[in-house]
């Protein structure tokens, strides 16, 4: 490594970080613009006549923490149920010795090749009496199929004898999971519940489908409503006049306001996920 | 020893394993249960396409009609349009957010600074966190007619406005572009990977021979990461059919709805708003068969040039 890093700086070398340095450059500037623009009076790249006024507005009604408190309690509340089914499930499948287990298995595979589609689902939606709860976003995809069989793979990866140790000394099974296997399990567990949580956080299709009562809105379908309505663009037939002279720094506060999570749990993300998605591609 | 013997040979039989495994099926259970309500009674919905389906009279009450859905689907004109616009996105997306990620990953392998490498790397993954209403909620902002900056630049130099968002011609480079601005960082993770396993041999040995860093790359790091580029394509081949509602929904609108409108989209649009159940299931269960077929027939595709299964 050493004898390479000494190599001159070449033509090539030049053209490679410089796309490296444009790609990137394009992959902030936007996120740059919605700062600098949810600050001015003008919106830009540069922070021009500076002004909070965007935040005071978007907090002086209620609409946005309400909706801020719906997708908070959607994700964590979310993240921790769809875990511990996936969780639980995974591990029972990752016993390969138990009758049914290769049916189970493929059941669930399927799933991921084949499905009835929006309206089958929207009616067990509606008959499950989940209409216009917050869990509809949750409960339709409780368990997603990839999660459950990567996690599968890692249990099965566990030592078989740590398993067969703690039940020679009479360990009864539920102990066994709870007491040596889900403290094996943390950054597992670590890792599914970011991919959770992101996706539960930026969940808009579901809320779209069973919401229909605008105070359960989770913060995305605000932001859609906000931004959509207001630059009278769409299929919205009827733009109302208040909304539409919402000025870009309103709109831009709103972007920033439901990205920011997201960007705080970052430098989680961007370690675990890589690991995750390399176990994915590893084990499949 | 010899009576315990048998009885333990004996305790192999199949109730036996079942009564030992009862817990194991205890904690199957709530996830069994989850997906037999909201995935496979959802296909065994799939007959209301068959129905004249009506939410008082159930999957099972609704009188029958036959193929009157499909029929009609097919025959209306709609299906044509529709297909052509599913695949004709769906394969420029493939064109250029599919070498993008391969193309950086293989410029990533080439930088030496780590800073370097780590701070861009960090910045190219994050738009892929960023939810689609983000994503299109910025595009709106920078490429409105009136405020947008795309278009405040070209007013200060004295050209005319564009309008990106309400234009049938600029509907699909919109939408790949922002496809590729999201997914490409994210996309070269895979690849990185598998060119981080490359034997470091192979370059000393053909640095000896003289070859260059373009030669390198072409004879020797390209085709060490070829399977896994193989298996990455054959599974996006797979879900060909699958656009991405979300963004569909958010960056159509009245002008754009010709080259916009999808499988999915229509499907929503259809059945959600206009309550023709029955034959937005027909389509939606055409889109799914089609995608089924393409899935297998992908999975048989990987076998054959990889020896893997991908299922």
């Amino acid at each position: 490594m050493q004898a390479v890093s000494k190599k001159r700086f070449s033509a090539g070398d030049l053209f490679i970080y410089g796309i490296i340095g444009l790609f990137s450059l394009a992959c902030l500037l936007p996120f740059w613009y919605v700062i600098a623009s949810s600050l001015s009076m003008t919106p830009g790249f540069t922070i021009s006549n500076f002004t909070l006024d965007g935040y005071r507005y978007i907090f002086s009604t209620s609409t946005l923490t309400r909706s801020l408190g719906n997708s908070f309690y959607i994700t964590i509340a979310g993240t921790l149920v769809k875990l511990f089914f996936t969780s639980m499930m995974a591990y029972a499948l990752s016993e390969t010795w138990v009758p049914g287990r290769r049916l189970v298995l493929n059941l669930v595979i399927f799933t991921m090749l084949f499905s009835g589609g929006m309206i089958p689902t929207y009616f067990v939606v509606k008959g499950t009496g989940l209409m216009n709860s917050l869990w509809s976003l949750v409960i339709p995809g409780l368990i997603s199929p990839f999660n459950l069989i990567i996690m599968k793979n890692f249990y099965q990866s566990i030592p078989a004898e740590i398993k067969e140790s703690a039940r020679v000394d009479g360990c009864p099974e539920l102990t066994l999971l709870f007491k040596i296997i889900m403290p094996l399990s943390t950054a597992t567990l670590a890792t599914f519940g970011l991919f959770y949580a992101v996706g539960l956080w930026n969940t808009y299709m579901s809320a779209l489908l069973y919401i229909p009562d605008s105070n359960k809105w989770p913060i995305q379908v605000l932001l859609r409503q906000i931004v959509y309505v207001s630059s009278s663009i769409g299929d919205e037939a009827a733009v109302e006049s208040e909304v539409a002279l919402l000025s870009t720094n309103i709109k831009m506060a709103v972007v920033l306001v439901a990205t920011v999570p997201i960007v705080c749990l970052y430098p989680f993300l961007q370690k675990h996920f890589a690991k995750g998605i390399m176990v994915g591609a590893v084990k499949g | 020893m010899k009576p315990k013997a048998a009885s333990a040979s004996g305790g192999n039989t199949l109730s036996r394993r079942i009564w030992k495994a009862r817990w194991f099926y205890l904690l199957m259970l709530p996830g069994l249960i989850y997906f037999i309500i909201y995935k496979y009674i959802p296909m065994f919905g799939l007959i209301t396409a068959f129905q004249d389906y009506s939410p008082s009279l159930g999957f099972l009450g609704s009188p029958w009609v036959g193929l009157k859905h499909f029929k009609q689907f097919f025959g209306y004109g709609s299906f044509e349009k529709l297909f052509f616009n599913t695949l004709i996105i769906s394969l420029q997306s493939l064109l250029w957010s599919f070498p993008a990620p391969i193309i950086l990953a293989l410029f990533l392998n080439e930088v030496r600074h780590s800073a370097y490498k780590r701070v861009t790397q960090t910045i190219m993954y994050l738009p892929h966190f960023l939810s689609t209403v983000v994503v299109c909620s910025i595009a709106y902002q920078l490429f409105s007619v009136d405020s947008g900056i795309l278009n405040v630049i070209l007013k200060s130099l004295g050209q005319e406005p564009v309008n990106i968002l309400m234009n049938e011609a600029s509907y699909r480079p919109l939408f790949v572009g922002l496809g590729v601005w999201q997914s490409t960082g994210w996309g070269t993770i895979i690849y990185l990977a598998a060119l981080s396993n490359v034997d470091v041999q192979m370059y000393e040995a053909s640095m000896l021979e003289g070859a260059g860093r373009w030669k390198q790359m072409w004879y020797i790091t390209i085709p060490s990461i070829l399977p896994i580029i193989m298996t990455t394509l054959v599974l996006r081949l797979g879900d060909l059919l699958d656009v991405g509602l979300e963004k569909t929904l958010l960056l159509s609108n009245a002008i754009n709805r010709n080259v916009s409108e999808v499988f999915d989209s229509y499907v929503y649009q259809r059945g959600v708003l206009n309550g023709k159940y029955s034959f937005s299931t027909a389509v939606g269960m055409f889109k799914s068969v089609v995608g089924l077929i393409l899935v297998v027939t992908a999975n048989w595709l990987s076998k054959k040039l990889t020896d893997e299964d991908i299922y």
